[in-house]
């Protein structure tokens, strides 16, 4: 039995409604499976149960988690909720899409114990949503924001995408500005990224339409973290704003600091004591290994020093936590490295710790290489 | 005593002579059904996946004849691509025989005339083998035809048979007793055996490959390498079977291994004769002749540190390619290295390919060149393989570079392609022959430098595989040469700079400011690659900064992807070569060698 005292448990639901046209998740469409994923989420909790000491955050994440009805969500959370323990201030985080918010089901979420909810809103520009795929207007976004307000949620993060074609700044600022009139506590800000396999990402090798181009993209990421931070906002990691420090996610922290988490559900990773273990990501393998008594886990990896370190440093230059100085080797070439990126403007240092720049998180996949050597 | 027949198998590239090796090995079973597999000499990964012969190998193989004789038959595999005639040369002076295979439906081809004639200078038997007779395509008549016209040789004589399918293989074996005359076995003469191929094994030191033509060798006795006079005692003597088998004693007209401890790698030499210290020949056997590299390149370790690595590593790995020459070098980009010379282009990417697999060595090659010569204001010739040291221009009176008969086999309809081709590469004054109907010899003079590149490749492709291609440096002609330099924000990078005719100029250097800039990865600030011919810029590409890549989100799935990518270019970059602030894959320096300068 672990020790650790501020594990996350993340739950993943693989169903969507429809399938946006940007998204590389993996979910399905089909509801046949959901009775049988519910059943085996439970057992597969079991399998871990009295082996995690302490969970501080749930998350119950997707796919769309919102689809599930009052049964499945009740058949769901009383079970976690007697199988695992939580702190009685674990911050519980449920991801929406706007049109399944309804006063009565927000209630039953506050009954659960939900505390945060995660809004994918994306947009509030009506053309861009269809484009997008979204099954909501803006119209619909807001009045789910304000439904959620109106239940109680105090703390309620919205998701949004930006850097679509033929977006400009107007438009965009005009999203954010909207956005801001109900003080979101949390904001991630994603830039679309389309991969080939989705279908907005065949649209574009087809050439029927044109990715904004780098130069925008620069530009509409450095106007987003100084506007946001202009209005009160700390850019606590490339794509996340939180209003104030305790507005941060909790959980999703977890991802970048080696923080235990356990995941359940197809596709979930799981991370503690160094070694890193994830499940079959196809909902039907999942099932059956389940039926079988196995744990569905796919496969798993334990992280040596030096793989820690590579992980501590990229991930920490994702963040405005940065990582320890301490990790990086002492010699005049990553001497030489890191003041040449300071200089440029990419990276500052304080107390001891690697902190990247807003222009600095820009090229944060690159920085690692630049000074590990 | 069992009788001996010492012979190889020669053909052009791809006609058989490992298959047929095969066959003949395990008519002999020598190999159990379990650990055969096709090709089974070519046993470097180098050779299987590329399904070519780089080697040549060596085999022992026991026979009882139809009469009833036992023979022991010493078979050398030899490779077939012209890049590694060096090879062929030096297993046929350790033979008596040689079977010359020819492809049924191929028929004759470049090399089949190439080690016709090796075998003939050697004054070996020549048994003609028409093999892949079971391919609908294939054409007896005809090619029976071409080894009477085109190689002058019986064509009732040769041996038909199938290796893939086994056919006509005893036949093969009788022809190889019957006809390939026995080794003289004079075992009271003093000991001479030739070295024809060497490997550095770690632990017991230079593994040699011999033939002995007089005396006896056995465990214990002394032996001395004439060269150079090293003696060393023997630890093991054996031959070849599928691995080193060990035998009391290497005689006369046998050919086997020494082992004898020599940890000195350079106290052996592939062509150097070994004799026993107690009692000397008194000369040595001819050896070999010199190579003579056509394609020059340097090599240089990725890290400077490595370079003693290299220096170590390159002459272990000479001792197993003879063909290989090499002598210091250095560069302001790349550090100290070495200057290689190769037989071919092929040859050159192998080496290379070795060098890393087999001594884990990381290095940088630079654009090949070939020797070009010449005459200065005062008179004097100079002769100048390196772009480096390309005199100043201000002396130059004329220069020169290597020509070269190519000549080029082909069917007919394929004629028209390869004419372009050849002109395009500035080649001229064309003839034609024609050695059997339907078939057409293109002759070429070409300047050397034009078909050192992709030249083969590009032939390959425009006759399907049907061309085939041959050549043979003529003489130097005068040729209007320039250096082009190419410069990595403004700095040069002199392990890129080429000779080049001047007509030919402009378009190279665009292309290889195009291929870095396809290879050098974005920096933080902009590049700039420019060609250019003594002052002159004559093309230029721009690398733009390099600005943004975060992904946007990482989150449980994705952080050990992110990590393993991390890896994969920290891997990477090791490899990477720093010009000023510039950092240049190894691969950049290789890419421009693929350069299409069509
Ligand atoms: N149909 C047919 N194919 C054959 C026969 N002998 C060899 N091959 C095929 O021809 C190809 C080349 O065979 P190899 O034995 O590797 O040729 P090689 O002469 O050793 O080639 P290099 O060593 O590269 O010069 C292989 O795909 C063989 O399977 C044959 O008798 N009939
Ligand atoms: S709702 Fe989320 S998971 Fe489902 S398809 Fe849309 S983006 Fe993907
Ligand atoms: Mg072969």
């Amino acid at each position: 039995m672990s020790r650790d005292d501020n594990a996350g448990l993340y739950v993943h639901v693989p169903f969507c409604r429809t399938k946006c046209l940007y998204c590389d998740f993996y979910s399905v469409t089909s509801p046949v499976l959901l009775r049988p994923w519910l059943q085996a989420v439970r057992k597969e909790a079991l399998f871990y149960r009295d082996k995690w000491a302490l969970f501080d955050s749930l998350y119950l994440g997707g796919g769309t988690p919102s689809l599930l009805d009052e049964s499945a969500l009740h058949h769901l959370m009383d079970h976690v909720l007697r199988v695992f323990r939580f702190s009685s201030d674990a911050e519980m985080t449920m991801e929406m899409n706007p049109d399944d918010v309804t006063p009565h089901r927000m209630q039953m979420l506050r009954d659960f114990g939900f505390n945060r909810i995660s809004l994918g809103v994306q947009s509030l520009q009506d053309e861009e949503l269809a484009w997008l795929g979204r099954r909501h207007t803006a119209e619909q976004a807001e009045n789910a924001i304000r439904m959620i307000r109106c239940t109680g949620f105090k703390n309620l993060g919205v998701d949004l995408i930006y850097g679509l074609p033929g977006q400009d700044r107007a438009t965009w600022l005009r999203t954010l500005q909207r956005i801001l009139l109900h003080k979101p506590e949390h904001l991630s800000c994603y830039m679309l990224t389309l991969e080939d396999r989705t279908p907005l990402g065949r649209m574009r090798a087809e050439g029927k339409f044109i990715q904004v181009g780098e130069s925008d993209q620069i530009r509409l990421f450095l106007l987003t973290s100084r506007f946001l931070e202009e209005h009160g906002y700390i850019h606590y990691e490339v794509s996340n704003f939180a209003r104030d420090a305790v507005s941060a996610s909790r959980h999703n922290q977890k991802y970048w600091n080696h923080t235990p988490y356990l995941g359940l559900g197809p596709a979930a990773h799981s991370f503690r004591d160094g070694v890193r273990w994830w499940n079959v990501s196809s909902v039907e393998d999942y099932c059956m290994r389940i039926i079988r008594g196995e744990k569905p886990v796919e496969g798993s990896e334990i992280l040596n020093g030096e793989q820690l370190q590579l992980e501590a440093v990229y991930l920490g230059l994702r963040t405005k936590r940065g990582f320890n100085i301490a990790l990086l080797e002492k010699n005049t070439q990553t001497g030489t490295a890191l003041n040449r990126l300071i200089r440029s403007g990419y990276l500052e240092v304080r107390d001891n710790r690697v902190i990247p720049t807003r222009r600095g998180y820009l090229v944060a996949d690159r920085l690692p290489m630049e000074i590990l050597s | 005593m069992r009788q001996i027949r010492n012979f190889s198998i020669i053909a052009h590239i791809d006609h058989g002579k490992s298959t047929l090796a095969d066959r003949l090995i395990q008519s002999a079973g020598l190999v159990s059904e379990r650990e055969f597999r096709d090709q089974i000499l070519d046993n470097m990964d180098i050779e299987r996946e590329r399904g070519i012969t780089i080697k040549s190998q060596t085999i022992s193989i026991p026979y009882k004849s139809r009469s009833g004789e036992e023979f022991e038959l010493n078979l050398i595999d030899t490779p077939g691509h012209v890049d590694f005639s060096y090879e062929v040369s030096r297993a046929l002076a350790s033979c008596e025989g040689v079977l010359l295979l020819v492809d049924a439906s191929q028929g004759v081809q470049a090399q089949t005339l190439a080690n016709l004639y090796a075998a003939m200078e050697q004054d070996l038997t020549i048994i003609p083998v028409i093999n892949k007779i079971d391919l609908p395509s294939a054409d007896i008549e005809t090619v029976k035809e071409q080894i009477e016209t085109e190689l002058g040789l019986e064509s009732e004589t040769a041996v038909l048979c199938s290796a893939k399918e086994g056919t006509g293989i005893d036949d093969v074996l009788e022809s190889i007793v019957e006809r390939v005359p026995p080794p003289a076995r004079d075992r009271e003469k003093p000991l001479t055996a030739l070295i024809f191929d060497a490997h550095y094994d770690s632990f017991r030191g230079t593994i040699v490959s011999c033939r002995v033509f007089d005396g006896v060798v056995k465990q214990g006795d002394v032996i001395r390498f004439m060269s150079n006079g090293a003696s060393y005692r023997v630890e093991e003597v054996g031959v070849f079977r599928l691995n080193r088998e060990p035998k009391a004693e290497l005689s006369a007209g046998e050919v086997g291994y020494i082992i004898s401890g020599v940890k000195t790698v350079s106290d052996t030499r592939v062509g150097d004769t070994i004799t026993l210290d107690t009692m000397p020949a008194p000369s040595p056997l001819p050896g070999f002749k010199e190579v003579k590299p056509v394609v020059f390149s340097s090599l240089y370790p990725v890290s400077s540190d490595e370079y003693l690595s290299l220096a170590e590593s390159l002459e272990k790995y000479k001792l197993n390619d003879a063909a290989l020459t090499y002598q210091k070098d250095s560069s302001v980009a790349l550090g100290q290295g070495f200057r290689c010379g190769f037989l071919g282009l092929l040859h050159l990417e192998i080496v290379q390919e070795r060098l890393e697999r087999e001594y884990d060595q990381s290095i940088v090659m630079t654009v090949p060149s070939v020797e070009y010569r010449f005459l200065l204001k005062d008179d004097t010739t100079v002769t100048v393989d390196n772009p480096q040291y390309f005199p100043d221009p201000l002396d130059i009176k004329s220069t020169f570079e290597p020509f070269i008969k190519a000549g080029i086999i082909m069917p007919e309809r394929y004629m028209g392609a390869v004419m372009k081709l050849c002109l395009d590469r500035r080649g001229g004054n064309p003839r034609f022959n024609y050695p059997s109907p339907g078939r057409v010899e293109v002759i070429f003079d070409m300047p050397l430098a034009e078909v050192i590149f992709d030249f083969y490749d590009k032939l390959k492709t425009i006759t399907q595989g049907y061309g085939s291609f041959d050549y043979e440096i003529i003489d130097y002609r005068e040729s209007d040469l320039v250096k082009l330099d190419i410069l990595v924000n403004g700095e040069k990078v002199d392990a890129l700079s080429l000779i080049v005719h001047k007509a030919r100029a402009r378009d190279w250097a665009v292309q290889v400011c195009e291929r870095l800039k396809e290879e050098i990865p974005r920096h933080q600030f902009k590049i700039a690659i420019q060609g250019a011919i003594g002052g002159k810029i004559i093309a230029r590409s721009t690398i733009s900064a390099f600005r943004k890549d975060v992904t946007a989100k990482c989150y449980g799935g994705d952080i050990s992807r992110k990590r393993k990518l991390l890896e994969k270019q920290k891997k990477g970059k090791k490899r990477m070569k720093m010009v000023g602030s510039v950092a240049i894959p190894q691969s950049a320096f290789v890419a421009v060698l693929k350069t299409d300068n069509e």
